[in-house]
């Protein structure tokens, strides 16, 4: 599997960065290439290995549902590049 | 004033708990230290006045009780800071000022430890020489041209030319032992778990750990006591007794079996690393240790795995940065999804661009079995050639890197020749276990190079003692003639 410019700004896409072309094309030649590199996998028989999903020895411990915080709310806003009152202020999302 | 710069941490500790000198006075003397180096461009941040109130504060009080009584420490820029600014050395975080502070760096607080500012390291940690920082290159003590290494590079660089007594980095694939082994210091990795996460910027979740950096192995013991411990914020905090590292370090390795992976002699390694390996594997046969031949059959796939796994979390840590909550926002941008594809555009640096990428398109669908989850069975695999290994031995050691430190822009322009230098470090991360760095001897440039001792799980105490007779037996000695200062 190689990737294209093509796909690239697919991926771009996907993960909301904005790509000149210049950028388009170097990134899509580093790409290709870290594929290449890690594609080295493929000369592993994976068949019966089951995948390793936790590094820990433990399962998640479940905690009581309780407010520890609050009443931060200038603390949260504090650094936001726009906001109004309470609200983060963002560009128009309806027409 | 006294003259720190041949003092280590324990012996600063001890000197302001006999009352030789003031938390006032050591602070002093590293904010003069930094002020001269500005050259190497370690900090990002500095917040001396803090600094000097909180040791005013810490000798009118002299509460010796913690392990860093008094004594000034900087911190990577990784660790989020309350009211200090916040970077991960991005552009997109140039002027974020956390409202709250990372455990780690609150458990040095805690012991007494005051801050001096904020260090130097690759952009979101994604680097292995600190090139891709948005504030530019922190540079090697060694040499004007040489990096430092990363992603911990200002950390390793600021520890090296004595501008802090210690200092605490992040390793996600070799970003504490790689830089500690480029600068002559010692850096720990360690377990998984063992640090807490929460307050820290997020690279990859199952692969990221805080750990000390610091002089000799006597520091790094006293600073994983003091930064490790339990943390009920990040839920994947190992919930076990605090170990007293220093209180048990020891020299004794008599009858360790100590285990010789043949799979980390790779070709096209220089002749003088494997030299001092041999000379570290003489040194414990001399201590009564036994060397063991093993193997770590899959070592070779460590480094692609990684390339799958790391970028894979990096991509959904990394949505975060959006432009509304806090961080940079560009001005360009018609609607939202501009908005975002602009601030992103304009705010993240070539690596981590790369990196969001890639990981955008291996958990991508269609792509996810190919990739993710082949690199999820193989990471499973790596983790089992370690834990057959340590049935058969007590510790691993291994060169810590490929080469010594090289110069800026070596290697920028090929991702992959730069992903190389990890190869002896990713293994480590990847099974979560913890790994330590100490300085092996100098090459022939007189760069030093680093020899890494790998123990199983909470196995920390091993490979310090074990650290501690080889640094001993090995004696190094820096060449750093302050350069920077002339």
């Amino acid at each position: 599997m190689s990737i294209d410019k093509n796909q690239v700004k697919k991926v771009a896409k996907l993960s909301r960065i904005s790509l000149d072309d210049k950028n388009l094309e170097s990134l899509s030649n580093d790409l290709a290439s870290i594929l290449k590199f890690v594609e080295q996998l493929n000369k592993l028989d994976t068949n019966n290995v089951k995948p390793l999903n936790s590094i820990v020895d433990k399962s998640l411990e479940p905690r009581k549902d309780k407010v520890n915080d609050g009443k931060i709310k200038e603390e949260i806003l504090k650094n936001s590049p726009d906001k109004n009152e309470d609200f983060f202020v963002v560009p128009k999302v309806v027409e | 004033m006294s003259d720190l710069n041949q003092n280590t941490l324990s012996q600063i500790a001890n000197l302001i708990k006999t009352k030789k000198i003031s938390s006032l006075e050591v602070t002093k003397f590293f904010i003069k230290n930094i002020e001269k180096a500005k050259k190497l461009n370690s900090f990002i941040t500095t917040c001396f006045e803090k600094s000097l109130k909180n040791a005013k504060n810490f000798d009118s009080k002299k509460n010796y009780n913690g392990l860093l009584p008094g004594i000034p420490l900087a911190v990577k820029d990784l660790f989020c800071t309350k009211n200090i600014k916040t970077t991960a050395g991005s552009k997109i975080l140039e002027n974020f000022t956390p409202s709250y502070e990372s455990s780690v760096t609150n458990n040095l607080w805690s012991e007494g430890a005051i801050i001096l500012g904020k260090l130097n390291c690759d952009e979101f940690a994604m680097g292995s020489s600190n090139e891709t920082s948005y504030f530019g290159n922190a540079i090697n003590p060694i040499g004007k041209n040489l990096v430092p290494g990363g992603s911990s590079g200002g950390s390793a660089s600021a520890l090296a030319a004595n501008l802090t007594p210690a200092t605490i980095g992040t390793d996600t694939g070799g970003s504490i032992r790689q830089p500690a082994s480029f600068t002559g210091t010692v850096g720990l990795k360690p377990t998984y778990g063992l640090c807490s996460r929460w307050g820290i910027v997020a690279f990859a979740s199952s692969l990221d750990q805080a750990g000390p950096m610091t002089k000799n192995v006597e520091d790094c013991a006293l600073l994983l006591e003091a930064m490790s411990g339990y943390d009920p914020k990040d839920s994947t905090s190992i919930n076990k007794k605090k170990e007293q590292y220093s209180k048990n370090l020891n020299e004794n390795v008599k009858g360790l079996k100590i285990g010789i992976p043949k799979e980390y002699r790779i070709d096209n390694m220089p002749k003088e690393i494997d030299n001092i390996w041999n000379k570290g594997i003489d040194i414990l046969k001399k201590s009564g240790a036994t060397i063991v031949d093993i193997s770590l059959p899959h070592t070779n796939y460590a480094l692609p795995t990684y390339y799958i796994v790391a970028p894979a979390e990096a991509s959904s840590n990394l949505a975060r940065y959006d432009g509304v909550k806090y961080g940079y926002r560009s001005k360009k941008g018609k609607n939202l999804i501009e908005m975002y594809e602009n601030t992103r555009g304009e705010g993240f640096g070539r690596e981590v661009k790369r990196r969001v990428l890639i990981g955008t398109y291996v958990l991508s669908s269609g792509y996810y079995d190919a990739y993710y989850l082949k690199a999820q069975k193989v990471r499973k695999l790596i983790k089992n050639d370690f834990d057959e290994s340590f049935k058969k031995v007590d510790a691993i050691l291994t060169p810590s890197t490929p080469s010594s430190a090289f110069k800026f822009g070596e290697k920028t322009n090929d991702p992959i020749s730069m992903y190389l230098n990890d190869i002896f470090t990713v293994p480590v991360n990847l099974a979560g276990i913890p790994a330590i760095s100490i300085p092996g001897g100098l090459d022939s440039k007189g760069y030093p190079m680093g020899l890494q001792l790998i123990a199983k799980a909470l196995d920390e105490q091993t490979i310090l003692n074990i650290a501690l007779t080889m640094e001993k037996a090995i004696n190094f000695k820096n060449s750093i003639d302050r350069w920077w200062e002339k």
